[in-house]
């Protein structure tokens, strides 16, 4: 009888808690937070709870108390979109962030369309992810067909290649991208000596021999850091010096661990700049490691960035209606609409479809398992 | 191409492949041990490998700075996830699958997989408070493997055999080396011990052993214990030869290895290791389908790339089964263990 | 048998009617379903607002309100009361809850989808008894036959034909039907053939004749056969002669070692019949596409949902045929050498689908896929006060819904019938059943192709609700998950399995997640060891502690229970190698498909 009566009390505090406080507005993560990509999915989630973390006191002034709840996807296409419909039901979810796996994006930014919940993805380069034109799914990551033909040209321009081979990871991300990037060296005329695709996370050997035989100038891995960092591992291992190139899943400072004393002749675009360059980069590092006493990789910084684009919009949205908590109509078009400071990947603003207007790649070199800036270029998509 | 480079490259990719079979061998025996006296597969078994992996992490990363010799540091990681490992697979079967000797066969499959996936989260529970999630090998320098251009690291053996065209490193020879003596403990435990013929006679008839004598339940707990041990070793030699494992990254070579298991008649010592062997060197030839489609001038073979090792491997099998439904050594009344 | 009659321990005294109790709990759950899922209510509500907002309780009470149909099923009650149970939860208050939030429309067609999985891969596994690991692949095949057809994929498919015509149309049509018709004919001339009617020396040259029949064809269509651009005939006659000549060998060498291969030869000589069947198939397949190129082009969206109802048999057919396919070449393998087998060829299957770009879209997957739309359906839906994006979901629901129900319907048929006692015959004695008269092959084949039939017919409505497919759904846990279905709710028993799905469902969607969500703000919880992130060790642990405590499954069958309850050691028959597969270690014979006649009446075996 006791324990009831605390227990009611405890709820009618929890009631009155609620009451008496602002109103409670969310933003949700949705990524793989089980299983075997969960490392990368809760760098996402955690880059976003640094964001919502900062964030949280200028929330509290405007009255507005703000929450980040994570979704755990587990890279699965049919429950990502069970937890999207969740998060459609959960009102007072006014945005999210998410997914990893662009196989996951799809269903799940269809299955928010309706009740206007926007989406900023903070990893999905598929160009069909916003060549549907939904009005609720953006990304801050450069599309397959942006980042792609960055890297074929920095593959023969600044390495100079005229053989390539190209390897992918049999994903809708791996296989995106080197597409493109076959597309890209196709029209300039260099020659594409290998072109394969590989689920194998652990033996190489089949591919290193025949690299070996091919002798290309350069290998593109479309990929991530996990695999590609044994892959290299294994070819340097073999003697083979050839430089190897491949794109933002590679932002990661497991690379180099992975890929150990081979960790040399790398190179990879991302969006995220790199920690020396931005003074607010190293300051999000340092706060990463504080808060999760865990280094932070690229999909954190990405995670953070798409975080910082929904707060910076629900905040846009905000002011637009009012100084009123917006609707998630609003704070969709003012996601849409608006333009973004302050990121780790420069300043954001979308296109029609999503996509972000222009945006500095760089590219990233590993030498003997340092980190360094090696050229930045800026992309623009097609479409404005 | 002329045959002085197309020769060197067949023989690396075959090389390689037997390497690779070699893991791909004592992973197997792990399975088909416990198959052999439970006709059960052993779903966990994948996650005993990697907790093997994980002990031998674990024992490089202390020993890292230790000044002692680079094969006593192996030997010990080797010993070390063989105890964890067997103990391990012990354990489980105690909880997870006696319980349940008597209940139709599906169900100790179905905790089998339960096990498996308790594991992996454990695994990378264990290691993600220490904020790790790939586990990246610190092997003794010269394990490591040569890297050229970076000078005196260099190991002579890994030299030696490049000069005459064979891609292969100093881990890579003690991953054999270690294999094989494996192979004959194993073999001379099963064949030539007291322990070795009382397990192969609760394989053969347990009620029979029985009333032998035996205990079966004892022998089952040691063919658990030698499995698992197997287990460990395979993590280990996984671990320094691939040099990254993750709590989830048993899966997919444990699907192989049963497949190997499979191949070479289940049941079957000698066919878990010929099995092994055979897998590792066909998903290394099928992956180079390409380069032989395009000597050939056959342009369809030429999309038959990596991306297809892994069904090719299956497809053999199959065709393999469709002529010998009881696999490469499996016979109907197969000695098992 | 199964399906009449749930559990049915010893009853010494009369189970009371629960009639009372039952619409009880209806109205309750009901009431909480509807109050945990109106957001306007709960915000009026205050405390018990909270309560009912955190994930886990949610999760809880949509457990507790899908329990009702259990219970309805389950308890002694007026046939009224279970029926307006039953029918009120799952077409009344589960929609309307729906209207407020889709995830329920949603987890219920997932737990629909999987329960019909689940009642497919028992029949291939619980009643005939063989072990399929790879049964996702049927699924999808059915996802992908509606996927390919009703998304902007099919137009880039005949974009591609126009681009690439190769051969002719006529002249592939033509040869297609002939060697269409030739491998169907020899097949089936075959089919009734027994090693024993062969001689040695008529075996052989059966085999040899079709093995040069191939080359023949081969040699002679040569530059003819062109898929797209690229000719495929001799890289097809080497992929296939290498083999086949491998296994040649090998019988040879078997034969001069006194073996006797002439049920070998003959099964090679049906396979390579049933090669051609597939080739011509192919062929003909392709000079259609080639005809109708232009017109496919202009599909942009595929092809018009009315086709939905067409291609809902399409799905059922060809994943049927898929079936057999895998089937015909494995079947005469036993217990585990079969379920690694499937293994393979489920990922085969998968791998495919992530290689074939052209038809597949490869590992981009295929969007936005169509569905149908009724009229009047959606008129109805209007009515009850639907928002118009939501028709689509509620249509599939009540489809998915119809469909479980007919294939629970065929279900119990077919248990009833000679079939289904020839699955049993089987699964509990392979030579015993022979030796009575069962055809082996085939009574594996019809279980094989009815269970990817089912399979087939929800992916196609799986790919339907997700607008898109992609390789990634269809891999191998899902399989196993479907199999860890099947066994935890009780294999051979359809209430079992369907209850299983449920189980299964619930967990991995709403509740583990739910728990995750409700825990993620704790902070003596550290984020390492958050729930959400364990989500495998809590399922890996229920399964454990599940099949621990009830190894025969939830809602087991009648026979299964009997069986298990068999106190006597089991003998160990491993090393004949041939012995019941799946079932109890038990070398018993039971009888095959006899109803006993007491409730506590052992099947056959003797105690």
């Amino acid at each position: 009888m006791k324990s009831t009566a605390l227990s009611l009390s405890v709820l009618a505090a929890l009631a009155l808690g609620s009451a008496s406080a602002q109103t409670t507005v969310k933003i949700a993560t949705l990524s793989p937070l089980s299983g075997g990509q969960s490392d990368l999915g809760t760098q996402i989630r955690n880059g976003a709870q640094l964001a919502v973390n900062e964030y949280r006191a200028q929330f509290q002034k405007l009255g507005m108390n703000l929450q980040l709840t994570a979704y755990d996807d587990q890279a699965d296409p049919a429950t990502g979109t069970a937890q999207a419909r969740k998060i459609a039901a959960d009102r007072s979810i006014l945005a999210v962030v998410g997914t990893l796996n662009s196989g996951v994006a799809i269903p799940s930014s269809q299955a928010l369309l309706s009740s206007r919940v926007a989406m900023v993805s903070p990893a999905n380069t598929a160009n069909n992810v916003t060549d549907r034109a939904l009005s609720n799914m953006n990304r801050i990551v450069a599309r397959d067909d942006a980042q792609g033909p960055a890297g074929a040209n920095f593959l023969t321009d600044n390495l100079k290649a005229k053989k390539v081979y190209l390897i992918n990871d049999k994903t809708a991300y791996g296989e995106g991208l080197t597409k493109e990037v076959e597309k890209a060296l196709k029209a300039k005329g260099t020659q594409v000596v290998g072109n394969e695709g590989t689920e194998e996370k652990s033996d190489f050997s089949s591919i290193v021999a025949k690299i070996r035989l091919q002798r290309p100038d350069a290998i593109y891995f479309g990929g991530i850091y996990n695999q590609i960092g044994v892959f290299i591992k294994q070819l340097r291992e073999a003697g083979i010096t050839t430089p190897v190139m491949g794109g933002d899943g590679m932002d990661s400072s497991e690379l180099a661990t992975i890929a150990g004393k081979g960790a040399t002749n790398i190179y990879f675009t991302t969006v995220a700049a790199p920690i020396d360059a931005l003074p607010a980069a190293r300051t999000f590092a340092a706060n990463f490691q504080k808060t999760f006493k865990d280094q932070a990789q690229g999909f954190a910084a990405f995670g953070y960035d798409a975080a910082k684009v929904v707060l910076q919009g629900i905040l846009a949205a905000h002011k637009a209606n009012g100084n009123k908590v917006p609707s998630r109509t609003q704070v969709e078009s003012a996601i849409r609409k608006g333009s973004f400071t302050g990121l780790l990947s420069g300043n954001v603003s979308f296109n029609s479809v999503g996509d972000r207007k222009s945006a500095t790649l760089y590219v990233m070199n590993v030498q003997g398992g340092k980190y360094r800036l090696s050229a930045r270029l800026p992309v623009r998509p097609a479409r404005q | 191409m002329d045959l002085a480079t197309l020769l060197p490259f067949v023989v690396n990719v075959i090389a390689g492949g037997l390497v690779l079979g070699f893991v791909y061998a004592i992973i197997a025996l792990g399975y088909t041990m416990v198959y052999g006296v439970l006709q059960l597969i052993n779903f966990a078994h994948s996650e005993v490998f990697v907790t093997g992996a994980v002990v031998g992490f674990e024992v490089f990363r202390v020993l890292e700075a230790n000044p002692m010799n680079g094969y006593l540091k192996l030997l010990i990681a080797l010993l070390a996830a063989m105890l964890v490992s067997g103990l391990l697979n012990v354990t489980i079967e105690r909880l997870a699958y006696r319980p349940l000797r008597n209940a139709p066969r599906l169900v100790p499959l179905i905790t089998a997989i339960g096990v498996s996936l308790i594991l992996q989260d454990v695994l990378r529970l264990i290691e993600g408070f220490q904020g790790r999630f790939d586990l990246t090998y610190t092997l003794p320098g010269g394990f490591s493997g040569k890297f050229c251009g970076e000078g005196s690291s260099c190991v002579a053996l890994g030299d030696t055999l490049r000069s005459i065209g064979l891609d292969l490193q100093l881990k890579d020879v003690i991953l054999i080396v270690v294999s094989l003596l494996s192979l004959a403990v194993l073999n001379y435990l099963v064949n030539r011990t007291r322990l070795g013929k009382a397990i192969r006679a609760v394989a053969q008839d347990r009620v029979t052993a029985g009333l032998m004598g035996i205990d079966s339940n004892r022998m089952i707990s040691a063919t658990f214990l030698i499995g698992g041990a197997l287990g460990g070793i395979s993590g280990v030699l996984f671990g320094m030869k691939f040099g990254t494992v993750n709590a989830y990254s048993g899966f997919d070579p444990g699907i192989i290895a049963f497949t190997a298991a499979v191949l070479g008649g289940i049941g079957s010592i000698p066919g878990a290791v010929l099995g092994g062997l055979a897998l590792g060197v066909i998903q290394n030839l099928i992956g180079v389908t390409n380069i032989f489609g395009g000597l050939l001038g056959i342009a369809n073979l030429e999309s038959i790339d990596a991306s297809y090792q892994r069904i090719g491997a299956f497809i053999v099998l199959v065709l393999i089964l469709i002529f010998k439904p009881t696999g490469l050594l499996g016979k109907s009344n197969v000695e098992k263990v | 048998m199964t399906a009449a009659n749930p559990v049915a321990p010893r009853r010494l005294t009369p189970v009371p009617d629960r009639t009372g109790l039952l619409l009880l709990i209806f109205v309750a759950t009901s009431a909480l379903l509807l109050l945990s899922h109106n957001r306007d209510l709960l915000d009026t509500l205050g405390g018990l607002g909270v309560l009912l907002r955190n994930p886990i309780v949610e999760a809880i009470v949509v457990s507790l309100f899908l329990a009702n149909v259990l219970f309805a099923y389950l308890w002694r009650a007026a046939p009224w009361a279970k029926a307006l149970v039953g029918l009120g939860s799952l077409l009344l208050i589960l929609p309307w809850a729906g209207q407020e939030d889709t995830s329920l429309l949603d987890l219920s067609i997932q737990i629909m989808i999987f329960a019909a999985l689940a009642l497919g891969l028992n029949i291939v596994v619980g009643l005939a008894g063989l072990l399929d690991l790879g049964y996702v692949a049927f699924f999808a095949v059915g996802a992908y036959a509606w996927g390919i057809f009703a998304s902007p994929r099919f137009a880039e498919i005949g974009r591609y034909f126009v681009e690439n015509p190769g051969a002719s149309a006529a002249a592939t049509a033509v040869l297609g039907a002939l060697t269409l018709l030739a491998g169907l004919g020899g097949y089936l001339a075959l089919q009734r053939r027994r090693a024993d009617d062969l001689s040695g020396s008529g075996a052989w040259g059966l085999t040899l004749l079709l093995v040069a029949g191939w080359v023949a064809w081969f040699l002679a269509g040569r530059g003819l056969f062109t898929l797209g651009e690229r000719p495929w005939s001799l890289a097809a006659l080497w992929i296939g002669l290498v083999p086949t000549a491998l296994g040649l060998l090998y019988l040879a060498y078997s034969r001069g070692r006194g073996r006797d291969v002439r049920g070998a030869l003959l099964g090679l000589s049906r396979v390579l019949l049933a090669l051609a069947g597939v080739v011509g198939t192919v062929l003909v397949a392709r000079s259609i596409l080639l005809l109708t190129a232009e017109g496919i082009t202009g599909l942009t969206t595929g092809i018009d949902p009315g086709f939905f109802w067409l291609f809902l048999a399409l799905s059922i057919f060809a994943a049927a045929v898929v079936g057999v396919l895998i089937g015909l070449p494995v079947l005469r393998l036993k217990g585990d050498y079969l379920a690694i087998i499937t293994l393979g060829l489920g990922e085969v299957i998968r791998v495919l689908a992530n290689n074939l770009d052209l038809y597949s879209a490869g590992s981009q997957g295929i969007t936005p896929i169509g569905s149908a739309s009724v009229g009047w359906f959606d008129t109805l839906a209007a009515r009850l006060g639907f928002a118009e994006d939501q028709y689509g979901l509620l249509f599939l629901y009540v489809l998915s819904l119809l469909m479980v129900a007919l294939i629970l319907l065929v279900n119990v048929r077919l248990d009833r019938s000679r079939i289904g006692r020839a699955w049993i015959a089987i699964r509990d004695d392979e030579v015993a059943a022979q030796a009575m008269g069962v055809p082996l092959v085939q009574t594996k084949l019809i279980a094989f192709a009815t269970g990817a039939s089912f399979a087939g017919v929800m992916g196609m409505i799986f790919a339907a609700k997700q607008t898109f497919v992609s390789p990634e759904s269809f891999n191998l846990f899902q399989s196993i998950g479907v199999l860890a279905m099947v066994i935890l709710g009780g294999m051979g028993s359809f209430p079992g399995v369907i209850l299983g799905a449920t189980v299964v469902t619930l967990l991995n969607l709403r509740i583990l997640p739910g728990l995750g969500e409700a825990t993620a703000g704790l902070s003596w919880i550290p984020q390492q060891a958050n729930p959400g992130q364990l989500q495998r060790l809590i399922f890996g642990a229920i399964l454990v502690a599940m099949m621990l405590l009830r190894p025969e499954g939830l809602l087991p069958s009648r026979r299964r229970t009997l069986e298990l309850h068999h106190e006597d050691p089991q003998e160990d028959d491993s090393a004949k190698g041939t012995g019941p597969s799946l079932t109890g270690g038990g070398g018993d014979v039971y009888s095959p498909g006899l109803e006993t006649r007491e409730e506590d009446e052992p099947t056959g075996g003797t105690k």
